[in-house]
């Protein structure tokens, strides 16, 4: 266990006013935070990325907590199905960008803290630029690469990574890149390849386990800034909220880390690359699949086409909406019926948005099938295309 | 006493539900291939087709990461504890 190495915040400590000082009374009275300890938050800069699930309670709780500037990186708009997680949004917020309603309702909770909204994508052209003017930096992104750009920009920067990731009942949460801790890359060396581990659209997540999670990362947040406690440096925690376990793995320093060992990483690089979501330079591309749209499915459908249309979605998806004249295959099982299936007709394929299925498609196509597509957008297109009354998830 | 190799979750499916399995082995590669023979569907998550560790998902002896105590070849012993913690990136 590491105990908390205080972040440098290098900057004077403001006064706090008589107003901020009733309104922190609860953290003036513990000793380990007291006066200084509150004029520190007050002083610290703290960047969110992402104001989505773990971002949401991240900031809440880091302006409930005094913290002087959030800064908030997002380019996303509040969707309704955000909701049931991402507590920092609301129902009458529907559309609007998360950046706006996140800097209104952290301006409503304390109007104390000064929000810097930055409403674009991280990326490797601006990350060091915009993580260069924060303490530290909150990760509550949602993808692999921009996982890795925002523990790259740490170590390049030299500022904490408070880490923290979920999916379906699983969260992790830790600390990267502080001076002689371990990083990202320490952790995994490199993103599974796209599409394996599927994201929480595709595959759910509890909506409750952001809030476990993104409070966590405020907690290890706080106490950095603090200097306070053991904070979760060099150490991994594993949430399962479904047994409710919380487990504690050792994270080390790999000597051969790229980006905070060797240091042969100099600069940040393309991170759809590294990810594998653009071919590198050289690399044999997948021929596209043949798409079908939901609009000329549904017209052969009506003409009495006699093709197959499959669905690979899971028995739980099936209850909530399936498009008429499908077979429910889930993926897990798809190849054990490919021997079943006809190669003189049309084969429709079909999911929630066009991932899984062609997954399924490019099975059939190894397998020899030649007569092979993918339904565009899946069964979320058909319900805006063709049939407005089905539900949507 | 066997070693347990413990899931998370999102591997759990794959191991009909199981969380915790009892395997057999002298190394941590032998526990893997053991529990990858009874568990066909998982086996391709733990471990790539030439049998080696994959480095998005990390292995952990008693909270020690295999990586620095000798990897899959690391002895493992009667009641040893083997967590397996895949990367995630939801948020």
């Amino acid at each position: 266990m590491t105990a908390a190495a205080e972040i440098a915040v290098a900057r004077e400590l403001p006064e706090l006013t008589n107003d901020e000082v009733l309104r922190y009374s609860r953290h003036l009275i513990l000793p380990e935070v007291g006066l200084t300890g509150q004029r520190k938050l007050r002083a610290a800069r703290v960047l969110l990325v992402g104001a989505g699930g773990l971002g949401s309670p991240a900031a809440l709780y880091l302006a409930a907590a005094g913290i002087g500037t959030i800064g908030l990186v997002d380019f996303d708009v509040v969707d309704v199905t955000n909701l049931q997680r991402q507590v920092l949004h609301g129902t009458r917020w529907v559309g609007r960008p998360k950046i706006a309603s996140a800097a209104d309702r952290i301006g409503d909770l304390n109007p104390h803290v000064e929000v810097v909204p930055y409403e674009t994508p991280l990326t490797s052209a601006n990350a060091l630029e915009i993580i260069r003017e924060y303490d530290l930096v909150v990760d509550g992104t949602d993808n692999f690469q921009t996982r890795y750009l925002v523990n790259d920009a740490c170590v390049l920067t030299g500022k904490p990574n408070v880490y923290g990731s979920i999916f379906r009942f699983d969260g992790q949460a830790s600390i990267f890149a502080t001076a002689d801790g371990p990083c990202y890359r320490c952790l995994f060396k490199e993103p599974p390849p796209p599409g394996l581990v599927p994201s929480c659209a595709e595959g759910g997540v509890l909506g409750v386990l952001p809030g476990l999670v993104g409070t966590i990362q405020a907690t290890e947040a706080i106490k950095l800034i603090l200097g306070i406690g053991e904070t979760l440096v060099g150490r991994l925690l594993l949430v399962d909220a479904l047994a409710m376990r919380f487990r504690q793995v050792k994270l080390r320093k790999d000597p051969s880390c790229p980006a905070c060992g060797t240091r042969e990483l100099k600069t940040l690089i393309d991170y759809e690359q590294f990810c594998g979501l653009t071919p590198a330079p050289g690399a044999a591309v997948e021929a596209p699949l043949a798409e079908l749209s939901p609009r000329e499915l549904a017209a052969r459908q009506l003409a009495g086409d006699a093709l197959v249309l499959i669905d690979v979605r899971e028995p739980h998806e099936w209850e909530i909406a399936r498009i008429p004249g499908a077979q429910l295959v889930p993926l897990g099982g798809f190849g054990e019926v490919i021997a079943t299936l006809p190669r003189d007709r049309d084969v429709v394929l079909h999911c929630k948005g066009g991932v899984r299925s062609a997954k399924a498609a490019r099975q059939l196509l190894a397998a020899g099938f030649t007569r092979v597509w993918n339904l565009t957008g899946g069964i979320l297109q058909w319900a805006d295309d063709v049939d407005p009354t089905m539900p949507k998830y | 006493m066997p070693v347990t190799l413990e899931l998370p979750v999102v591997l759990a499916k794959l191991a009909g539900g199981t969380r915790r399995i009892a395997a057999e082995g002298t190394t941590v590669g032998d526990v893997v291939a053991d529990v990858a023979a009874r568990y066909p569907d998982l086996a391709p998550r733990l471990r790539d087709s030439a049998g080696a560790p994959y480095p998005f998902v990390t292995f952990y002896l008693n909270d020690e990461d295999i990586r620095f105590v000798g990897g899959f070849g690391a002895a493992v012993a009667d009641g040893d504890e083997l967590v397996i913690v895949p990367a995630i990136a939801g948020g």
